[in-house]
């Protein structure tokens, strides 16, 4: 069998697991986030279909496959029955690039456990993709088409402004999101995934330490990028009927939701490769059990995501609008500068200033953000609009 | 080689039938649409050219920023009806269009039978980590210092631009 | 080194399979009973009034166009942190040099701001 068709086996085994693994996470996640919101609410979450409930989720998706398709008489038939399609699709793409394992060896060869990842058998090398991140970047900017293309086509006032309020949104957090990942770039050294998981391995520390800024501007303005409570804006049931899939049903509206649930689950993957060492322990394991800690942290992410969910209530759009542009991304800038200045400057031992000005940094810009978030986002009307009746009691002057 | 070949007449291909299918959607949506598959055809032009990082740029800002205003615009202007009722202003234009376009493509075809293209030397193969982001890097903050700097400058000078478009009575 | 990008067509064809796969299932399994009503534009039970699809104000626009700046802002920013750690003595030359690149458009970005072009209200 020649060295190319080995190659191309072994591939298209890594394809068929990672897809199967982020598959399995989203039925998974889905009854987890009811599971969770029901106890955080007192109730008990779905629990008759199968043992706690856990197959609620392939009930929910059978129904939905079984449902009418209904296609609205004005809508753009072509591009309304494509945007579903050009939601999923990149956001099951991004799954490509990320390492859920390292460099395995099976006699004479070797291959990372990444659908894009390194190959190296008897006559043929391939190395990992090089442009890595830029990958998944360019994969979430491209799930505004879907976005905006499914609110446009519907034919519905309140699906376009669903649709253009939710791409605003994801436009904006894109660049703090950008921003934030070059900070951990930076002390690796590499646009690659698995680089950046072994830096952190060869520094003894994970990201999350010296880039703490960065980890928090990342994880917030993640959850913005793919629409999450409590930045769920185009979902706000009460002003927009149901956003930009308004007029969708059946399967093709379970998409938006699987694409939802598929972004959760890849940002989950770059944190936890980013910021918590990846599918590395501290020490050298096994190579075939590190996706158990890669899921592991993966999972730590997830609950979070819905945790968040079920305790704060949701932004109002021009708070979203101006957290983004006024507060996240000249903080992320900032902390990009501060990371290069001591890289730069550092006499020795880089990684244990970092980790120290990071600490630091990250800590002050906790009640910096809370302050500005609390005080400074507060809309403020101009005098000729203020209510004449002055407020009694602080804290309720709006 | 006949690898390339294929992928080349494949992508040319499917270029070439985007590119035409902008010019002659009724619906500008649709032409917009078009007009992202035919930059996603130029990016694997790219990667066939081992150009990897130029490539991930291509989409990520044409495809991914610059296509998205596009569609702002031309969705919200609401033109889909309003086309058809537009009157050429310059109806030779099209014939003009027409001979020069000919003119071209003869051009090219005598030029390619002549041979012209033969006397050029192959190219050594690139490198391995030709076209990925750390040569490009060394490059641009090195050899293209100025060239770098000056692009913030005409960053400013868009930023400012779009403000002043913009701009009504607030802002 | 094509060969390279063959992984990933492989996922583009699973994933393109899978929704497209997904969307006919779904049309082959459910009915078909389209009435005159179910197929007006949803808006809670209420007769649509006006327009389906309207003008919107330029702040959306601004949002797209500012992105595209800034994003090309960014993009620079990921080469140059690629060769930075690596750079040695050059580091500090490197560094100053993405100051004064971020310096200058951190001028516009004060404009933005000062123009009130960040505020939604």
């Amino acid at each position: 069998m020649p060295e190319i068709l080995v190659f191309l086996l072994i591939k298209l085994i890594l394809v068929i697991v990672i897809f199967a693994l982020w598959m399995t996470m989203v039925p998974l996640l889905i009854w987890l986030e009811r599971k969770v919101i029901a106890d955080i609410q007192v109730r008990l979450g779905p629990n008759r279909v199968g043992p706690f409930g856990l197959l609620q989720p392939i009930a929910d998706a059978i129904k939905l496959i079984m449902k009418e398709d209904i296609t609205p008489a004005l809508v753009d038939k072509w591009v309304y029955g494509l945007a579903p399609a050009m939601l999923m699709v990149p956001a099951f793409l991004a799954i490509a690039v990320i390492p859920i394992g390292g460099v395995v060896t099976i006699g004479e060869r070797s291959f990372a456990l990444q659908i894009m990842g390194l190959y190296r058998g008897p006559g043929l090398f391939v190395p990992e993709l090089d442009a890595g991140i830029l990958l998944v970047l360019a994969l979430s900017s491209l799930g505004v088409y879907g976005v905006v293309l499914s609110g446009w086509s519907s034919a519905n006032k309140y699906s376009l402004l669903g649709g253009m309020r939710s791409s605003a949104q994801m436009l904006s957090y894109e660049l703090p999101l950008g921003v934030a990942l070059v900070g951990p770039l930076l002390l690796a050294g590499t646009l690659r995934l698995n680089g950046v998981v072994e830096a952190q391995a060869d520094y003894g520390i994970w990201f999350i330490v010296p880039q703490l800024v960065a980890f928090a501007i990342f994880l917030m303005s993640g959850t913005a990028e793919i629409n999450r409570s409590p930045f769920d804006l185009p979902e706000a049931e009460q002003e927009l009927i149901g956003g930009y899939h308004t007029e969708y049903s059946s399967f093709r509206f379970a998409m938006f939701f699987m694409a939802e649930y598929v972004n959760m689950v890849t940002i989950s993957a770059v944190a936890a490769t980013f910021f918590l060492g990846g599918y590395r322990l501290f020490f050298n394991d096994i190579v075939w059990l590190q996706p158990v800690w890669f899921v592991l942290k993966l999972m730590a992410f997830l609950y979070l995501f819905i945790w968040v969910r079920g305790t704060l209530p949701r932004v109002r759009y021009d708070q979203l609008m101006k957290l983004g542009w006024k507060v996240f991304l000249p903080v992320a800038l900032g902390n990009l500068l501060v990371t290069g200045l001591v890289i730069a400057f550092s006499p020795a031992n880089t990684i244990l200033v970092m980790s120290i000005v990071g600490a630091l940094l990250g800590i002050a810009t906790f009640f910096g953000l809370s302050y500005a978030i609390v005080y400074g986002l507060r809309r403020r009307r101009p005098e000729s609009e203020r209510r004449v009746v002055e407020p009694t009691r602080a804290g309720v002057s709006e | 080689m006949i690898a390339e070949l294929v992928i080349f007449i494949i992508l040319g291909t499917v270029a070439v039938a985007t590119g035409v299918a902008v010019i002659l959607s009724k619906n500008p949506v649709h032409a917009v649409l078009f007009l992202v598959i035919n930059f996603f055809s130029v990016a694997m032009f790219y990667l066939v050219l081992s150009a990897q990082f130029v490539a991930f740029l291509q989409i990520l800002v044409y495809a991914g920023a610059i296509m998205v205003l596009f569609l702002f615009v031309v969705m919200l202007l609401n033109l889909t009806g309003a086309i058809e009722s537009v009157q050429d202003k310059l109806p030779a234009q099209k014939w003009v269009g027409l001979a020069l376009g000919i003119a071209l493509l003869l051009e090219a075809g005598v030029v390619t039978a002549a041979g012209v293209f033969r006397q050029v030397p192959a190219a050594p193969p690139p490198s391995p980590n030709f076209g990925t982001s750390a040569p490009v890097g060394v490059k641009l903050f090195f050899d293209y210092l100025l060239p770098f700097e000056v692009t913030s400058v005409l960053l400013l000078i868009a930023i400012v631009g779009s403000i002043v478009l913009a701009r009504r009575r607030t802002y | 080194m094509l060969v390279q990008y063959l992984p990933f067509l492989v996922l583009f064809i699973v994933a393109v399979a899978f929704a497209g796969g997904a969307m006919v299932l779904s049309r082959l399994l459910g009915p078909k009973r389209p009435s005159a009503t179910k197929l007006e534009p949803y808006e809670s039970g209420m007769v649509p009034i006006g327009g389906t699809r309207g003008r919107f104000p330029i702040r959306f626009y601004l949002v797209a166009l500012l992105f595209i700046l800034f994003d090309i802002e960014i993009i620079f920013l990921y080469p140059w942190a690629v060769i930075f750690l690596e750079a040695g003595a050059a580091r500090v030359f490197l560094f100053f040099e993405i100051l004064v690149f971020l310096g200058v458009i951190t001028v516009g970005y004060v404009y933005i701001w000062r123009k009130g072009a960040l505020d939604w209200e």
